[in-house]
């Protein structure tokens, strides 16, 4: 490995934790955040519907 | 832990390294960084934001979608992209899936343990049924087809009878374990050396050198034939042999250093970052716009969309990225692994990591099920925006559209699992519509946010109820920089990769075998009937849409429930 590869390394895997840290911090920090925060969930609404 | 959760998935673990080693690592990275900054972030908040305010009028479809912020008769057979998409992918991705679960238990039975690369690869070739068509279709623990036939009907089991909630509790707790089991398999990787005494130039340390050198050494020959493919070498012994090797050919051999700026120029490396950004954060998929569809008003579309990205890029670069190149340089040697792409990799290297590991039939059988938790959601999800846009374009109940997706994704995937000479059928289907159509949608969503909603609209929906304001420079990405370099990297891809022009001298040469698979002398029956399928679906889904008094209530701007 060369010391060029050991920077690109260091550099793409410390911005994605940092990302990651910063994103975690702020839903953390923001109040009433985790409420608001929504993912692919597999549960949606039409399931609930009679068919 | 639920927006982390769903952000893992098998493009972490075995797509994203299988690509790296394919083109070459330093030189992917950087271009695999600024797809991420100027189309996944830019396109995922505008699906987010899209989908949101289609769900605020009742619409939960790409074409739904489309047509209501459009207002034009169009839009809604341009969403028709946004299912197709995920359908079809569906088909084949339930067959990758079902190879997780069966490794998984063959694992745990103890009928997987390989001494060497050559059984690993071996036994993944009898699994998929590589050698020849319908070689899989028997019923054996250790080919595709009982595995296929139960992960099938276990996801369709789960959306028909509305079970979805106990799997996503599952995953709750089962992706964080995912990331401690990838965090072990991680430490023992970077222990492993050079597992090979004879073979000193195959250690994990070369392996991070192959994966993240910016600027490659290669051994290539004098005049090189149209077979002839340069060979890389890797760490400073290698290149001091390999300077020997071409001291002694009398000049039929020559090393070059290749840099990072000139891989740069291959249109197929930013293709394929473009695609695996596209892939592992689920944008250009049509999925994001159909989950978004079902938030709040105030909901926070920005930080959501910032957190999934980030969990994912920590998983496939800090976890993905460390752990199967350098395993397989070390098993498998530079040469190797040399040409191998897309999920093979991980399933032909990692049996043979955990067959070498203290505990590995437990711990190979717990990381595959993990896998397989994450392809489970991950199908799952793929699998809504088909049955929301049937529930919509006809009007009828959850159940008659899960049937009826049903019914279509059977055939497609038995297609997949007859046609699996070369994986064929798989193969052409991700390259037509996990590759080519995604990068279509995507380019078609980022206009119609940029454009025709207008960034300044656009703007306003994004951020309402946001934590934070995505900073300005966004802007102009949205509406220049990412469409520029999506309609740019695409006119690249199709002249050398599709129609095989020589961009330098813009010469024609051989079209890609993906295009001689269709037509001609060396045509291919499984391509044939793949490429058959996708235009099949696409009818049969553009008359769906034509007949939909939704969709025309869309085109008006009118809430579908008055």
């Amino acid at each position: 490995m060369t010391p060029a590869g050991l920077l690109v390394m260091l550099f793409s895997v410390g911005t994605v934790t940092s990302l990651f840290s910063w994103c975690i911090y702020k839903v953390l920090t923001s109040p009433g955040e985790s409420d608001k925060l929504h993912a692919v969930e597999l549960h949606t609404p039409d399931m609930d519907q009679p068919d | 832990m639920a927006v982390a959760g769903s952000a893992v998935g098998l493009g972490n673990f075995l797509r994203f390294p299988g690509l790296a080693a394919q083109y070459g690592g330093g030189a992917f990275m950087m271009a695999y960084a600024i797809s991420f900054l100027i189309i996944g972030l830019p396109i995922g908040w505008a699906e987010w934001a899209m989908g949101r305010y289609a769900g605020s009028l009742g619409y939960n479809s790409a074409p739904g979608a489309f047509a209501c912020i459009v207002r034009s008769r169009w839009a809604k057979y341009a969403g028709i992209i946004g299912v197709i998409v995920p359908v079809i992918i569906y088909m084949y991705y339930v067959m990758i899936e079902a190879w997780c679960i069966g490794y998984a238990v063959n694992f745990w039975s103890g009928r997987m343990h390989f001494k060497d690369a050559a059984e690993a690869v071996g036994y993944f070739a009898g699994f998929v049924g590589a050698a020849g068509d319908a070689t899989a279709m028997k019923f054996s623990a250790d080919t595709a087809l009982p595995w296929l036939l139960a992960v099938f009907v276990f996801n369709f089991y789960l959306i028909y009878r509305g079970l979805s909630r106990g799997i996503e509790k599952m995953c709750q707790f089962g992706m964080p374990l995912l990331i401690v089991l990838a965090l072990l398999l991680l430490g023992r990787v970077m222990t492993l050396g050079a597992p090979d005494p004879a073979r000193p130039h195959d250690s994990v340390i070369n392996g991070l050198g192959y994966m993240w050198n910016p600027s490659k050494v290669q051994v290539v020959k004098a005049t090189p034939g149209p077979t002839d493919k340069p060979r890389e070498v890797v760490g400073a012994a290698a290149i001091a042999e390999a300077e020997k090797e071409v001291a002694a050919s009398g000049g039929a051999l020559k090393l070059v250093t290749v840099s990072p700026w000139s891989q740069l120029w291959n249109p197929s490396l930013w293709l394929a970052a473009a695609g695996q950004i596209f892939f592992s954060l689920s944008v250009g998929f049509g999925v994001i716009i159909v989950y978004a569809s079902y938030m709040k008003p105030k909901d926070d579309v920005v930080l959501s969309g910032l957190t999934a990205s980030s969990a994912n890029e920590f998983c496939e670069v800090a976890l993905g990225g460390l752990i199967t190149i350098p395993a397989a340089v070390a098993f498998l040697g530079v040469a190797g692994i040399a040409g191998q792409a897309g999920v093979g990799l991980g399933f032909k290297v990692l049996p043979l990591v955990f067959s070498k590991m203290p505990a590995g039939a437990f711990f190979g059988g717990a990381f595959f099920f993990m896998l397989f938790l994450a392809a489970v959601t991950s199908s799952i999800s793929m699998l809504q925006p088909g049955i929301a846009f049937v529930e919509e374009a006809l009007g009828v109940g959850r159940r008659a559209s899960v049937a009826i997706l049903g019914m279509l994704t059977a055939f497609g995937a038995g297609m997949a699992l007859f046609f699996t000479a070369d994986l064929k059928a798989l193969d052409t289907l991700d390259f037509w519509v996990g590759t080519f159509l995604i990068f279509v949608l995507a380019t078609v969503q980022i206009i119609i946010f940029g454009w025709v909603w207008g960034i300044d609209r656009g703007f306003e929906e994004m951020h309402r109820g946001a934590a934070f304001q995505v900073p300005r420079v966004f802007r102009p990405i949205i509406q220049w920089l990412c469409p520029g370099f999506l309609l740019l990297v695409f006119a690249l891809w199709l002249m050398r990769d599709v129609f095989g022009f020589d961009l330098a001298t813009l010469k024609p040469g051989a079209v890609s075998s993906y295009v001689s698979d269709l037509f001609g002398a060396k045509s291919s029956l499984a391509a044939q009937l793949s490429v058959a399928l996708v235009v099949a679906v696409s009818v049969f889904f553009g008359l769906l849409t034509a007949r939909s008094r939704a969709y025309a209530k869309a085109e008006r701007g009118l809430p579908k429930h008055d």
